[in-house]
């Protein structure tokens, strides 16, 4: 089943928007079908689904784990479920939510799907690794859901598995064990994802595709992949590690053998604080895709936009340490200074984003709206993140519900809402039909009240004290009315999920046709039809800024790009869809 | 290939002054050896572009004015389908569900990697695959 993808000249180069054919795979029709033709996939496209539908299968479990959380909190002293269980939930639903649902959603599965349309590629640069990709990230999340059934339950030690608390004698039993293996699988198909991204980036652009033409979405999704090749490395190092500590009786991170506990800290954090970026800027990506599309401008400060991302990535890796600020091993000054300056290029991006909506014509349409909300909620967590940056706060707010609710605003905001305003932005491209717009408002605003409704009262409920990571609380200190509110929001939350699940179905079911190109909007991959053909492209349009689907459009509307991108001339030519 | 080059020095040079700093301020091994790993990791592919850079000069895809003509040509082979990676994918399963649970699971794990390995090679050779 080899297909040589070899285009060739159908118009004339030398007048205007030319289009470019492609011969194309004669072997399609004659290869697998059914449950095995999905098992041997190589097509960046059925990959990029698998994942995405993975990931959201999984978020909802995820989320069913945090209500349960939630129910027990709206009670001081619940017996909805035991301590152990308690643990057990908010390791296992931090451990979904980060590892399986948040990274793997954009990078394996929105990336995977868009950078290689964006920059006019026919596949992913190595197909075959990118298929193992998935099928190691597959096997790692059923080896994670795994640890609840066997003897001893899950894993209890939260998300950062901090020795020694997660050593053979503190956290016995196989549950960790398991969970140290699914991250073992998924960090290996992260990585090999990384590689997969940065080659296709670099190797498979379209003729006049140059680096600073790249989609925003591109350019954060090389940056997130340079990003994970620094930082999950170690995460599998670590492991490895902890698991020999474990079993195999080597001492690395248990005093009594003349290891170090502190260097579990110092590894796990020097993937742990570039991880929160590797979840942030994908999402940043996404927003910055849809915002100039329904302001209907290119985007504001575009290379502006690029160094920000590169320095936001340095800056990540560089200020690790700064979640040890309470551990009393590392220099503060410097990580303080490197943490704070992070503040800076986040500004410029948010600016950016502020410049390219004003004055547009806004459309509020369900992934703009989704968008905005992710601006409200990121500026949220922005600010209090800055506030946990200076040592004095951190020495002081340090475990409580402050640190809880601030990153849930973060990540929430982020991976949740302008997640989901990437799923209502692509979806037509994925099917070539709509979701229902009215009913991605109604998600919409049922999730931007539940949020604030949830995560508000748990800013104050930290402030006054409340430790994380508890399954009761004394009844007197007035913390239960907030935790009430807090539980009242998270069932909103799952109200507008619900929601959601229905604009699914019954847009499958009743599907409305939309076209190729339903937004009008900038990037390559509003070219091709919708959904892509097979190796995605039969024609491009001349790439000449970067907007090319738009230019391609609108031959008369000069591009009001950055740098050199002239609009193409205007002559109708032999159209693509 | 010339950006593509200067951003993963850039990161060479940016992991190496931390390096450096941390290091003379710490005197903290483990982390001195991930920020001069990371530099490296930078170096290494960047130095390489560099050096493709020079010897081939801007491709289409690196200059503003080329045409989509200029791609004309064979781009790669890529495969339609293959069953080489799931069978990867299952033995690196079975391989850990072995350190989980025991050893049971150790020798078919090798088994199927080893066949998905020699599949995956002999696919290549017939069809010119990456
Ligand atoms: C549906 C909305 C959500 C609710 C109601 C919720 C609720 C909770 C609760 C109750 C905890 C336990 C807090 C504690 O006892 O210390 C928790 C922990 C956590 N949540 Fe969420 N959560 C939600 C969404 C998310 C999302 C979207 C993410 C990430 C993408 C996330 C990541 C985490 C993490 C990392 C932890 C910490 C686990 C640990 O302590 O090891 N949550 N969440
Ligand atoms: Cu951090």
């Amino acid at each position: 089943m080899t297909d040589v993808i070899t285009p060739t000249t159908t118009g004339d180069g030398a007048h205007g928007p030319s289009v470019v054919g492609v011969a194309r795979h004669e072997h399609e029709e004659h290869g697998p079908t059914g449950l095995l033709k999905w098992v041997t996939s190589t097509d960046h496209k059925v990959i990029g689904m698998s994942y995405m539908i993975t990931s959201l299968v999984l978020f909802y479990f995820a989320g069913i784990m945090a209500l349960v959380l939630r129910i027990q909190l709206a009670t001081p002293s619940s017996s909805l479920v035991s301590f152990a269980q308690y643990n057990e939930l908010f390791t296992m639903h931090g451990s979904l939510m980060l590892y399986l649902f948040a990274g793997p959603f954009a990078f394996g599965g929105l990336a995977n799907y868009i950078v290689p349309l964006q920059v006019g590629a026919p596949d992913m640069a190595f197909p075959r690794l990118n298929a193992l990709s998935y099928w190691l990230y597959l096997s790692g999340s059923i080896t994670m859901m795994m640890g609840f059934l066997v003897a001893g339950g899950a894993a209890e030690f939260g998300w950062v598995a901090y020795a020694p608390l997660s050593n053979a004698t503190n956290s016995p039993g196989v549950g960790p064990d398991i969970w140290i293996m699914a991250l073992v699988l998924t960090g290996f198909s992260a990585i090999f994802t990384g590689v997969n991204l940065v080659a296709t980036i670099f190797y498979l652009r379209a003729p006049g595709m140059t680096m600073f033409r790249m989609p925003i979405f591109t350019w954060n999704m090389l940056v997130t992949a340079i990003l994970i090749l620094i930082a999950f490395p170690v995460l599998t190092g670590a492991l490895v590690m902890l698991f020999c500590d474990r079993h195999f009786g080597t001492h690395i991170f248990s005093v009594q053998g003349g290891g170090s506990p502190n260097l579990w800290q110092n590894l796990f954090w020097f993937f742990g604080h570039p991880e929160v970026y590797i979840l942030a800027l994908p999402y940043f990506g996404i927003a910055t895709e849809i915002f100039p599309v329904f302001s209907r401008k290119p985007v504001f400060g575009y290379k502006g936009m690029v160094f920000a991302t590169l320095s936001i990535a340095a800056l990540s890796t560089g200020v690790w340490a700064h979640h040890m600020f309470t551990t009393g091993v590392v220099l503060l000054p410097f990580f303080s200074l490197l943490s704070l300056l992070i503040a800076v290029p986040t500004g410029i991006k948010f600016f950016n984003w502020i410049g390219t909506l004003w004055r547009g014509q806004l459309q509020f349409s369900a992934a703009m709206l989704f968008s905005i909300g992710f601006l409200f909620a990121f500026l949220m967590g922005g600010v209090t993140g800055v506030m946990l940056a200076s040592p004095p706060i951190d020495f002081f707010t340090h475990d409580t519900y402050f640190v809880v609710a601030h990153f849930h605003q973060v990540l929430f905001g982020t991976a949740v809402f302008a997640g989901f305003a990437g799923l209502y932005y692509w979806y037509p491209k994925f099917f070539g039909r709509m979701l229902r717009e009215n009913l991605g408002k109604w998600h919409f605003w049922l999730m931007f009240i539940g949020f604030w409704v949830t995560f508000m009262p748990q800013y104050i409920v930290g402030l006054l004290g409340m430790p994380r990571r508890v399954a009761i609380y004394p009844s007197y200190l007035g913390w239960q009315s907030y935790n009430i509110i807090s539980t009242v929001g998270a069932f909103i939350i799952a109200a507008s999920f619900a929601v959601l699940l229905w604009n699914l179905w019954i847009s499958w079911r009743q599907p409305v046709p939309c076209g190729d190109n339903p937004w009008d909007a900038h990037t390559l991959e509003w070219f091709t039809t919708s959904p892509p053909p097979h190796h995605n492209y039969s024609h491009l349009p001349p790439i000449r800024s970067e907007r090319p689907t738009w230019d391609y459009h609108h031959p008369d509307s000069p591009a009001i790009a950055h740098g050199e991108g002239r609009p193409p001339r205007g002559d109708k030519v032999l159209v693509s869809s | 290939m010339r950006n593509e080059s200067l951003i993963l020095l850039g990161v060479a040079i940016f992991f190496g002054i931390v390096g450096v700093v941390y290091w003379f301020t710490s005197y903290e091994d483990g982390g001195t050896t991930m920020l001069v790993g990371t530099c490296l990791l930078g170096l290494l592919p960047g130095s390489y572009y560099l050096f493709w850079h020079r010897r081939m000069g801007f491709r289409p895809e690196d200059r503003d004015d080329a045409t989509i003509e200029e791609g004309a040509g064979e781009v790669e082979t890529f495969p339609s389908s293959s069953i080489w990676p799931f069978v990867l994918g299952m033995g690196a399963f079975m391989l850990v569900l072995a350190f989980a649970f025991g050893m049971w699971f150790f020798f078919p794990a090798v088994g199927l990697i080893v066949t998905a390995l020699v599949g995956g090679t002999a696919e290549s050779r017939r069809g010119g695959h990456v």
